[in-house]
């Protein structure tokens, strides 16, 4: 069908592509091994120092525990929210069914600085203090769709027929979700969980609006990345980032098995479940 | 009901669960309720806020929001040729974002779909959707380090001789867009080339056509849908931000007016108002969309 020449193109094409992908997160990673505090290239001198110097440093130290502490309770919300929407549509017709997914999907499918603003404008318009918990309850409304989806899409993979021999068997609700339906689903909604946390632990654009002056990580950059003093503390934290968020979507990947990928297009990709077919 | 009889025996528990066994609604109800509850206070109650605080307007002498409906925002931004400069400008951009992660998304849909074999699908797929895991801010950063004054750039430019710095500005904005977004074109370009039966290509190339003609007539209609399909993450993406421009830009786009304007300026009605500026407009381009069959490509 395609000629050679056309294939080979195609196969330089999608080389290039994918370099161009790639090496500007090559170039974030060589830059924080740089012994300068310009950022020229090409790189003369190359030092961890920065590494250390970035570990004792207590703003990095303050961003990072308010970071932590914010995916990890905004992760937990979204586990409870997600996973008690993913079983009502799952288990239930009812009206307006049909609007649960595209609801949920919606903070993540508009754009972000729509829900930063909306979240902005209510706090402050009934005098809320901003607060680690400003942050975390923006956090958890964008979360509980990665969980949703990915507990949903496997509810739907497992079928019925398993919790209706349970039941046939005697066991009760809570017998049967025991032992029959959460080891199914179990590593569903640790993926979720892991894509949530990497997601709240990523988050700027809402983050910069419901904030006030607390720091968290992706913040510290933000407010650091345009003073030439903090270049190298910026350049090591970015690196840092970089490796936290790849460890959880490896997880998390190795956990939703092959059929089902947990993160599907990424973060923007939920969507994609909304037109799935039976719903 | 099995489990309401032999329950009965196991007490408490048993009665409770044979309870909501018999009463779906109030099952129905304890699952959705909370979700339900916290979607509708902290995301839609806050959505529906903004909406009517862009019909107030800041009083221009105390500073104080005044809490009066009025069109007074809206007028400003129909009138004020600077807004109309910049949306006319994000949109633009917006658009020259789409059209270029298009083509560079094309190669790599095609490989996965219908060059690579099964293993280097997988690898190939997964190397595109990779990327936006990584933070969003550091990507940014990234192309700050790369097009600066002085960077990566500047330097291979200067090796082959062309005395050119993309700096901070409209085209380094345009760069990094375009690599921000480029995954989310990816994805449903795939799938729409994937859909492609390999037999119309054959019947095509049987009838006589050349390998661009059957791109062309065969190939790229029925993979508009799913091109469409990718582009709305692009164009929508880039209608909201403001962090790509504050970083690696030097104007301003309908993102940083919304920020600037509740942050600089704390005008929250205005920044309300011109929030619905991209709304508006992805409603345009979603209507545009839903009428090329993207809705069916997703």
């Amino acid at each position: 069908m395609e000629s050679r020449a056309v294939r080979i193109a195609i196969k330089i094409g999608m080389v290039l592509v994918l370099a161009f992908l790639y090496v500007p997160l090559l170039i974030v990673v060589i830059y924080s091994f740089n012994n300068d505090i310009g950022q020229t290239w090409p790189i003369d001198s190359f030092t961890t120092k920065y590494y250390t110097l970035a570990w004792q440093n207590s703003d990095v130290r303050t961003a990072l525990g308010t970071s932590l502490l914010v995916a990890t309770i905004a992760t937990l919300l979204a586990f409870v929210f997600g996973s008690l929407a993913a079983f009502a549509v799952h288990r239930f017709r009812f009206f307006g069914r049909n609007a649960v997914s595209f609801v949920l999907v919606l903070p993540i499918a508009l754009p972000g600085i729509l829900t930063g603003i909306a979240l902005n404008n209510a706090i402050n318009n009934y005098g809320i203090p901003f607060s680690v918990w400003t942050i975390m309850i923006g956090h958890a409304t964008f979360c509980i769709v990665v969980v949703y989806n990915n507990v949903l899409a496997r509810l739907r993979r497992t079928g019925g027929s398993q919790v209706e021999a349970s039941m046939d068997l005697g066991a009760d609700g809570w017998q049967t979700f025991r032992y029959v339906t959460w080891p199914a689903i179990r590593t569903a909604v640790i993926a979720g969980m892991l894509l949530a946390f990497a997601l709240s632990f990523d988050e700027i654009v809402v983050t910069n609006f419901t904030s006030g002056t607390e720091i968290t990580i992706p913040k510290f950059i933000y407010d650091n990345l345009r003073q030439p003093r903090n270049r190298p503390i910026v350049n090591v934290v970015a690196v840092i980032v970089l490796l936290v968020m790849v460890i959880p979507v490896y997880i998390a990947q190795k956990l939703a098995g092959g059929g089902e990928s947990a993160t599907g297009g990424g973060q923007r990709a939920a969507l994609r479940s909304e037109t799935e077919p039976g719903l | 009901m099995a489990s309401a009889t032999v329950g009965a025996s196991r007490g408490m528990r048993a009665r409770l669960s044979a309870f909501f066994f018999r009463h779906r609604l109030l099952r129905l109800a304890a699952l959705l309720g909370p979700p339900g509850a916290w979607f509708a206070v902290i995301y839609l109650g806050t959505l529906f806020l903004l909406f009517a605080t862009a019909f107030w307007h800041l009083d221009p002498f105390t500073g104080l929001v005044v809490k009066q409906f009025s069109l007074q925002n809206f007028q400003t931004i129909v009138h004020d040729p600077v807004y109309r400069t910049i949306i006319v400008r994000t949109v633009g951009i917006s658009l020259a974002v789409v059209a270029t992660d298009v083509v560079l998304a094309f190669p790599l849909a095609y490989y996965a779909a219908r060059l690579a074999p099964a293993r280097a699908k997988n690898a190939v797929l997964i190397a595109v959707v990779l990327p936006l895991w990584a933070n969003y801010l550091v990507r940014i950063f990234a192309w700050r380090l790369i097009l600066s004054p002085g960077g990566l750039l500047v330097w291979l430019f200067d090796k082959i001789g062309v005395h050119w710095s993309v700096g901070y500005s409209n085209v380094a904005v345009w760069i990094t867009f375009s690599y921000l977004w480029l995954p989310y074109v990816v994805l449903p370009m795939y799938a729409a080339l994937e859909r492609v039966p390999g037999s119309l290509l054959e019947a095509s190339s049987d009838l006589g056509a050349r390998g661009w003609k059957t791109f062309r007539a065969v190939v790229f209609p029925l993979i508009v849908p799913g091109i469409v399909a990718g582009s709305i993450f692009a164009f929508s993406l880039t209608l909201g931000d403001y962090i790509v421009v504050q970083l690696v830009g030097n104007t301003r786009f309908i993102g940083n007016v919304i920020y600037d304007s509740v942050g600089v300026a704390s005008n929250i009605p205005f920044a309300a108002a011109f929030a619905l500026v991209p709304v508006a407009i992805m409603s345009i381009y979603l209507f545009v969309a839903w009428r090329l069959g993207a809705f069916e490509a997703l």
